[in-house]
């Protein structure tokens, strides 16, 4: 049963993510990604992850992806420049590709001592968000707030990225109003003094 | 269940297609940042079966800290990504080309 599962959400995962690298409207290639998230999600479930998944939900999907679609949809793209190219590039691509698989699966058939999923037994003792949080915050707590500094950094960076200065505000310069002199401000005009009539 | 070797090969093939999505979309500075939010989670799916399978907790940590760091990288590029289309008008890589590269 786990291994229909599995191959189920395998099948989802890698039709959404070949939909993702061919589809032409990019707001489509976005949906197709939240799809990925969620089907791998599901797998890290089977995986016994259970935190993990949760969090690549709440944080991808939730966050990352919202983000995604939000620049997508303030950009005003032209797609269909941008798709020029696609079927040039298509056997290039699909020949790395397609090396690069054939290399790593012959890596893992040599692979002779593959670990078994008897030894799995063990974590499954303790829940996995205790687990996690029991050497998160003792073993890896210099790791974690190291973490916490560059969430802090990404958000700082990505504010001063996309602020604009305000042009049409105005400030005072106090440096020039104490520097101000008598001759800058008034003028003195001589004339003729004029009767009356 | 599953054996190991079926996770590395899923997480295989999805390197493999967001590599070749790189190649295909390559104008396209928005599907590229995808491609790379998808070998991450390639990646990230090894880690969790290498973590089930030899029953060590720390495969789950890092992979706790990659979706920190990814979560931060895709914050920054989006934030470039906007600041560029401002300057450019567009998102088309060969034309970001100032700096004679």
């Amino acid at each position: 049963m786990i291994k229909i599962t599995f191959y189920l959400f395998a099948l989802i995962l890698i039709f959404a993510a070949s939909r993702v690298i061919t589809v032409k409207n990019p707001v489509h290639a976005a949906l197709f990604l939240v799809l990925a998230f969620f089907s791998s999600a599901a797998i890290w479930l089977l995986l016994q992850a259970e935190f993990l998944a949760i969090a690549l939900i709440l944080v991808y999907v939730g966050a990352v992806m919202v983000l995604f679609l939000f620049v997508l949809m303030m950009l005003d793209i032209n797609v269909n420049s941008l798709r020029e190219g696609f079927v040039r590039h298509f056997p290039i691509a699909a020949f790395v590709g397609g090396v690069i698989l054939l290399e790593i699966i012959l890596v893992i058939g040599a692979w002779h001592k593959l670990p078994t999923p008897e030894a799995a037994t063990a974590l499954a003792a303790v829940p996995n968000t205790q687990a996690l949080g029991l050497v998160l915050y003792t073993e890896y707590v210099y790791p974690f707030e190291i973490a916490a500094a560059i969430l802090l950094v990404a958000m700082i960076a990505a504010i001063a990225l996309t602020m604009r200065p305000h042009t049409r505000a105005k400030y005072q310069k106090p440096e020039e109003q104490v520097s101000v002199r008598r001759e800058d401000r008034i003028k003195i005009v001589k004339m003729p003094s004029e009767t009356k009539d | 269940m599953p054996g190991l070797n079926e996770f590395l090969i899923l997480s295989a093939v999805l390197f493999c297609l967001s590599i070749a999505g790189i190649f295909l979309n390559r104008k396209n500075l928005l599907i590229i940042l995808m491609c790379i939010e998808l070998m991450l989670l390639s990646v990230n799916t090894n880690f969790i079966a290498f973590s089930y399978f030899n029953a060590d907790i720390a495969g789950q940590v890092f992979v706790f800290f990659i979706l920190t760091v990814a979560a931060a990288e895709t914050a920054i590029g989006l934030a470039i990504l906007v600041v560029l289309f401002r300057g450019k008008n567009t998102i088309n890589v060969e034309d970001f080309d100032t700096l004679k590269g």
